[in-house]
C-alpha cells in the first residue's frame, strides 16, 4: 500500500508520520510537496500535523488553497482513505472535507499531553482494530483543537455515527468531547490527536498504530483479496 | 530622500562624545582613532560600538574564561563558533549552545523569550546540524506580583510559540523564583542537534572572489543596538528600549532550517553563519576574520523591508531568522534554486577580499571601511578589580544552624509546594515536548532523554544551576552547579560527555561582582576538570541588573550524555513494591541556602553546602556501572528540599508508594542539601549485585501506596498519601498564578 505525506510549508509532524508508515507499518510512503497537482499513484492521504503557513490567520486557512488540496479532495471523492492529523484535521475543516471549525483551546494555551480517547465507532476503514468503548492512550498538542459545529451538524454526526474518538477527560473544550470524526462516506477522517506518536512502546504508547493497521488490512480486503 | 535622518560628521561625534550613547568609552574610542589612523564616521563609531560590547567581544569575562577546560577526545569543535560539536560515535556528533536573551524578555517577555529561542536554533543549525532538542533556564522574582506573574506566563508562551511551530521538541529545563531576579528575570534556552561528522561547517568567509549572499528574512530597524543594550544595566528607563527588541516569526525560521539543511549537502557552500546579535556586522566581520580575508558589502543589496534605511541601521539591525553565507564564485544560482523552492530570499550582497577589511558600499559610495579582525578579535581585554563582599565573610563565620520544625510532616507539603521544588507541569503542558517522537524520557524527571533514531543510543540532556549556592559562596556553588547537572545525566543512564554555560551576573564593574565570576568560575573550571565535562562553548550576560540590585550569580550549566544503550534508560520513578530503596552519599547538617532555610527564615545565609569532588565522581561512576549492569529499577538524584523531597518525587506518578527510615537528627535526615546524594531502588534479586558496585545504605522499600517516614525507633515521623503530596506539588504553580496579589 501506497501513502502520501502531504508536506505544507511548517508541516513539522510530516517526519513522524513518515516513520510511523514506513518504519512501524513497514508500507511504502513518500512526502509530497504542496504544490504538487496529482495523488493518482497513492493509495491513502495523510495530512501531517505543525503549523502550516505558519498559521498566523485561522489553523488550516492557507494551506486549504495550496495547489496539493485540489488532489486531496478528488482523491477524497474517490473513496481513498485521507487521514487529517492535527493541523491536517484543521486543514480538512478549512477545505470543506469535514463540517464544523476549530477554537482556540478552552484555557487559551498550547496543550501537550498524552489524553485518554474513547473509540466511539469501530466501524470505520480506520478503526476497525479497535474495540467498541475501548480506552486508548495517544498524545495531543495543539493550540486551537476546540471543536466546534452548530446542533443541527451535532446532531447529524450523531445519528450517522460519524464521531468516532471523543476525550475521556476533554483537554480543550471540544463540543461532546469530539476528538475525531469521519466524514459521511466515512474515508476521511480528522483527529486532533496525534497517533503517528503512538506507534512505539519505547517513545510512551503504541495505542495509534492500530488505527494505521486497520487502514492497511481494510484496504488490503478491499484491493488486495478481491484481485 | 528627504526623510533620510542626517548623520553627525565624524567630528561631532568625537566632540559630543556620542559615542558614549553607543557604549563606547572615551579610552576605547581613543582606540578606535588609533586604529584606523582617523576620526570614524557615523557607521563605523557604530560597527565598533557593537562588536566591542560586552556581548559581542567578552572583553570583560575573557580572562575568566580562559580557565575553563575546552578540549577533550570527543571534542571536535570548542567554543568560537556558533555551537560546540562532541562525538558521539559512528561518525555522528552532537551540537549544543546555551544562550541568554534576559534583557529583552525583561521588557518584551513573549518576543524577548520566542527570539532567544529563535537565536539559539540558528546557531547550531549553522554547523550543519538538525536541530532535534530545546531546553531552557528560566528565573524570576517571587510569583507573587502582577508583573512577575505577567512576566513567567508571557516567557513560558512565547517559548511554547517559538519552538512550538518550528517543531523542535522543548523537553527540559529548570524554573526558579528568587527576589533577586524580580527586575531581571533570566532567559536562557539551549538547543542540541545531531549532526553526521562529514556535515560540519565554518563560519568562514574563505577564498578570495568567492561570493557572499545574504538569505532568509529582509532586514527591518528592528532591534538595532540590541548586544549593546544586552551589555548594560536596566533601569526605569529601559522600558522605552522596546524597539531594542527583535520580533520572532517562527514560521520563516522553519523554511530557514530545512533550506539550510539542503545547502549544507552542496559543495557550493564554503561558510556561514547566523545574523545573531550584531545581525549583519558581526556575521562579516567574523566570517572575515577568521579566514583570515577581507569582506566588502554592497548594501544596496541588502533586502530590506522598510524604506530609507542607512547603513548604520541595516548594519546593526538585529532582524531576525537571517543568514549570511560564503559559496563558491560562479554557483550562486545553484544556491539561489535551493532557497526559492523554500519561497525564501537569497541576495548576492558582497565579496570575500583579502585586504582584511569589511568594507561597505552604499549608493556607489564607500560608506565604512575598517580592519575586521580589529572588529573581531582586537576589542579591549578588562581585568576588572575584584573586592570580595562583606556579607561572604559573614555568612561564612555564620554557625551552621538547623532550621527549627515543629511538624515535619507539614514541613513536607509546603516544601513540595515551593515553587521551585513544585511541579512545573504548568510550563511544559505548553511545550510541544514530544513532536519528532524521539523523546522517551518527557520533563519532569532528572534529565530529558531522546533516542537517536536507526541507532541503539539515546541523548540525555539537562540544564542546572542552584544560585542560592552561588551567592552564598560562588566557588562551592559552581563546583555544584556542575555535580548537579551531572548527576542528573547519570541518574538517567548516561556518560556525561560536556557543558555549555550560560552566565548570568551583574555588572562586572562592581569589585564584588567581578569577584563572583572570578570566584564562580574557579568553581566551575575545576568541577569540569575533575568529571571530565569539557566546556565547548557558551554566552555571557553581565549588567543582570535592576535599579542597581544585581541577581545571584547564576551560571547556568547545560550538560547533554550519552546512552550507549536505550535498554540502560532510567527515571526517577520507583518501579515496583517489593523493590529495596537505598540511599547514596552523606548527610549533613546542611542547610545555607536550602529550600528549608528558604521557608522557614524567608531568605538565606551562612554557608554553602559543601562538595568533594573526588566522592563525586567516585559515586556517580560507581552508580552509573550500576545502571549499565542492570541492577537498578530507578534513580534519582537528591536535590532541593533534600531526602524527603527526593523520595516524594519518586513516587508521585502513583503507581507505587514508599517506606523509608531515618537514621540521626531528624530534621537534617530529612531536610538537609549535602551534596553527592541519589536514591536509587534496586530490585531485591539485584541486591548483591547492586552492593557490589555502590557504596549505599539500605533505607527501605517500595511499597503499594503512600509515603511512611520512619525513625531509628521504628516510629512513624511521617505518614502520608500519595494524593496528599500530589495536591502540594502540582497544585502549587496553578494556585499562586490565580491568587491575587
Amino acid at each position: 500500500m501506497k501513502f502520501a505525506c502531504i508536506v505544507f510549508p511548517g508541516s513539522n509532524c510530516d517526519v513522524d508520520m513518515f516513520h510511523a508508515i514506513r518504519d512501524e507499518l513497514g508500507e511504502e510512503v513518500e512526502y509530497v510537496w504542496h504544490d504538487e497537482a496529482n495523488l493518482d499513484r497513492f493509495d491513502a492521504i495523510l495530512l501531517p500535523g505543525g503549523f502550516s503557513y505558519g498559521d498566523y490567520l485561522r489553523s488550516g486557512a492557507i494551506a486549504r488553497f495550496s495547489n496539493v488540496m485540489d488532489a486531496v479532495i478528488k482523491a477524497a471523492n474517490e473513496g481513498k482513505p485521507v487521514l487529517g492529523v492535527c493541523n491536517g484535521f484543521q486543514v480538512l475543516l478549512e477545505a470543506g472535507l469535514l463540517p464544523g471549525a476549530m477554537r482556540r483551546n478552552q484555557n487559551l494555551k498550547f496543550i501537550c499531553r498524552p489524553v485518554t480517547l474513547v473509540v466511539e465507532n469501530n466501524e470505520t476503514m480506520f478503526t476497525t482494530g479497535y474495540e467498541l468503548g475501548e480506552e486508548i492512550t495517544i498524545p495531543v498538542a495543539h493550540g486551537e483543537g476546540n471543536y466546534y459545529c452548530d446542533e443541527a451538524t451535532l446532531k447529524s454526526l450523531k445519528d450517522n455515527k460519524q464521531i468516532i474518538f471523543t476525550y475521556k477527560n476533554n483537554p480543550n473544550g471540544s463540543i461532546s468531547n469530539i476528538a475525531g470524526i469521519k466524514n459521511e462516506k466515512g474515508n476521511v477522517i480528522g483527529m486532533m490527536p496525534h497517533p503517528e506518536r503512538a506507534v512505539d512502546q519505547l517513545i510512551g504508547s503504541n495505542d495509534g498504530l492500530l488505527l494505521f493497521k486497520s487502514i492497511l488490512r481494510n484496504w488490503r480486503e478491499a484491493h488486495v483479496l478481491n484481485v | 530622500m528627504s526623510l533620510m535622518y542626517k548623520e553627525p560628521t565624524a567630528e561631532m561625534i568625537k566632540e559630543n562624545r556620542l559615542y558614549a550613547d553607543m557604549g563606547l568609552t572615551d579610552e576605547e574610542f581613543q582606540l578606535v582613532e588609533n586604529i584606523l589612523g582617523r576620526l570614524p564616521n557615523w557607521t563605523e563609531t557604530g560597527l565598533f560600538s557593537v562588536m566591542w560590547s560586552e556581548h559581542c567581544s567578552y572583553k570583560n569575562s575573557k580572562v575568566l574564561l580562559k580557565k575553563f577546560p575546552i578540549t577533550g577526545e570527543r571534542v571536535l569543535q570548542g567554543p568560537g563558533e556558533g555551537a560546540g560539536i562532541i562525538d558521539i560515535n559512528d561518525d555522528q556528533a552532537v551540537v549544543f549552545k546555551i544562550e541568554s536573551h534576559n534583557h529583552p524578555s525583561a521588557i518584551e517577555p513573549y518576543q524577548g523569550a520566542a527570539t532567544g529561542v529563535g537565536g539559539i536554533i540558528r546557531d547550531v543549525f549553522s554547523m550543519g546540524a538538525r536541530p532535534v532538542a530545546l531546553l531552557n533556564s528560566l528565573r524570576f522574582g517571587e510569583l507573587q506580583s502582577p508583573k512577575v506573574k505577567y512576566l513567567f506566563e508571557e516567557v513560558v508562551a512565547g517559548i511554547a510559540g517559538y519552538g512550538n511551530c518550528i517543531g523542535i521538541p522543548t523537553v527540559g529545563g529548570e524554573v526558579q523564583f528568587d527576589p533577586c531576579y524580580e527586575g531581571n528575570p533570566l532567559v536562557n534556552a539551549m538547543c542540541v542537534g545531531l549532526i553526521d561528522h562529514k556535515d560540519i561547517q565554518k563560519g568562514q568567509a574563505k577564498g578570495v572572489g568567492n561570493t557572499v549572499m545574504y538569505v532568509g528574512a529582509s532586514t527591518g530597524r528592528d532591534g538595532i543596538h540590541g548586544a549593546t543594550f544586552a551589555s548594560e544595566e536596566l533601569d526605569e528607563a529601559s522600558d522605552e528600549k522596546r524597539p531594542a527588541v527583535q520580533v520572532g516569526d517562527p514560521f520563516m525560521e522553519k523554511l530557514l532550517l530545512e533550506a539550510c539543511l539542503e545547502l549544507i549537502k552542496s559543495d557550493a557552500l564554503v561558510g556561514i553563519q547566523d545574523m545573531g546579535a550584531a545581525g549583519l556586522t558581526s556575521s562579516s566581520a567574523e566570517m572575515a576574520s577568521k579566514a583570515g580575508s577581507g569582506i566588502e558589502l554592497n548594501l544596496d543589496e541588502v533586502p530590506q523591508r522598510e524604506l530609507g534605511m542607512t547603513p548604520y541601521e541595516m548594519m546593526l539591525s538585529e532582524s531576525q531568522e537571517r543568514m549570511l553565507i560564503v559559496v563558491k564564485k560562479g554557483r550562486e544560482d545553484e544556491i539561489k534554486e535551493i532557497f526559492d523552492r523554500w519561497g525564501l530570499l537569497s541576495k548576492v550582497v558582497g565579496t570575500v577580499t583579502d585586504d582584511k577589511k569589511l568594507r561597505l558600499i552604499f549608493k556607489g559610495e564607500v560608506s565604512a571601511e575598517v580592519p575586521v579582525d580589529a572588529l573581531a578579535e582586537d576589542a579591549p581585554v578588562y581585568h576588572k578589580p575584584s573586592r570580595e563582599p562583606e556579607y561572604f565573610a559573614k555568612f561564612q563565620q555564620q554557625e551552621e544552624v538547623i532550621p527549627k520544625v515543629t511538624d515535619v510532616k507539614q514541613t513536607l507539603l509546603d516544601l513540595l509546594a515551593q515553587p521551585t521544588i513544585a511541579s512545573k507541569e504548568w510550563v511544559y503542558d505548553q511545550y510541544d515536548y514530544m513532536v519528532r517522537t524521539n523523546t522517551v524520557v518527557c520533563p519532569g524527571s532528572d534529565a530529558a532523554v531522546l533516542r537517536i533514531r536507526d541507532t541503539n543510543k539515546a541523548l540525555a540532556m539537562t540544564t542546572d544551576c542552584n544560585s542560592r549556592y552561588l551567592y552564598l559562596d560562588p566557588e562551592v556553588g559552581g563546583k555544584i552547579a556542575i555535580a548537579e547537572a551531572a548527576r542528573n545525566l547519570v541518574c538517567s543512564g548516561a556518560e556525561p560527555l560536556g557543558v555549555t554555560d550560560c552566565l548570568n551576573y551583574g555588572n562586572p564593574e562592581k569589585p564584588e561582582i567581578f569577584w563572583q565570576l572570578e570566584k564562580s568560575t574557579d568553581g566551575l573550571s575545576e568541577a569540569c576538570r575533575e568529571l571530565e565535562t569539557p566546556v565547548i562553548g557558551g554566552n555571557v550576560s553581565l549588567y543582570n541588573e535592576r535599579s542597581g540590585v544585581a541577581v545571584y550569580p547564576t551560571p547556568v550549566i547545560g550538560m547533554v550524555g550519552l546512552i550507549d544503550d536505550v535498554n540502560h534508560i532510567t527515571t526517577q520513578s520507583f518501579k515496583n513494591a517489593g523493590d529495596l530503596i537505598f540511599l547514596i552519599g552523606e548527610t549533613k547538617p546542611e542547610f545555607g541556602g536550602s529550600e528549608l532555610q528558604k521557608l522557614v527564615d524567608g531568605e538565606i545565609s551562612g554557608k554553602s553546602p559543601s562538595i568533594d569532588l573526588d566522592i563525586e565522581k567516585k559515586l556517580q561512576t560507581q552508580l552509573l556501572t550500576a545502571i549499565r549492569s542492570g541492577a537498578i529499577a530507578s534513580a534519582h538524584d537528591v536535590s532541593e528540599g533534600g531526602f524527603a523531597v527526593a523520595v516524594a518525587e519518586c513516587i508521585m506518578d502513583g503507581k507505587v508508594g514508599a517506606k523509608v527510615s531515618i537514621t540521626g537528627e531528624e530534621v537534617t535526615a530529612l531536610f538537609a542539601e549535602s551534596q553527592s546524594r541519589f536514591v536509587v531502588s534496586v530490585p531485591r534479586d539485584k541486591k548483591e549485585q547492586f552492593e557490589s558496585l555502590v557504596d549505599a545504605t539500605c533505607v527501605g522499600e517500595v511499597v503499594d501506596a503512600g509515603l511512611t517516614i520512619l525513625n531509628e525507633s521504628g516510629e512513624p515521623v511521617i505518614q502520608v498519601a500519595t494524593d496528599e503530596l500530589q495536591n502540594s506539588w502540582r497544585g502549587a504553580i496553578p494556585c499562586l498564578l490565580k491568587s491575587k496579589a
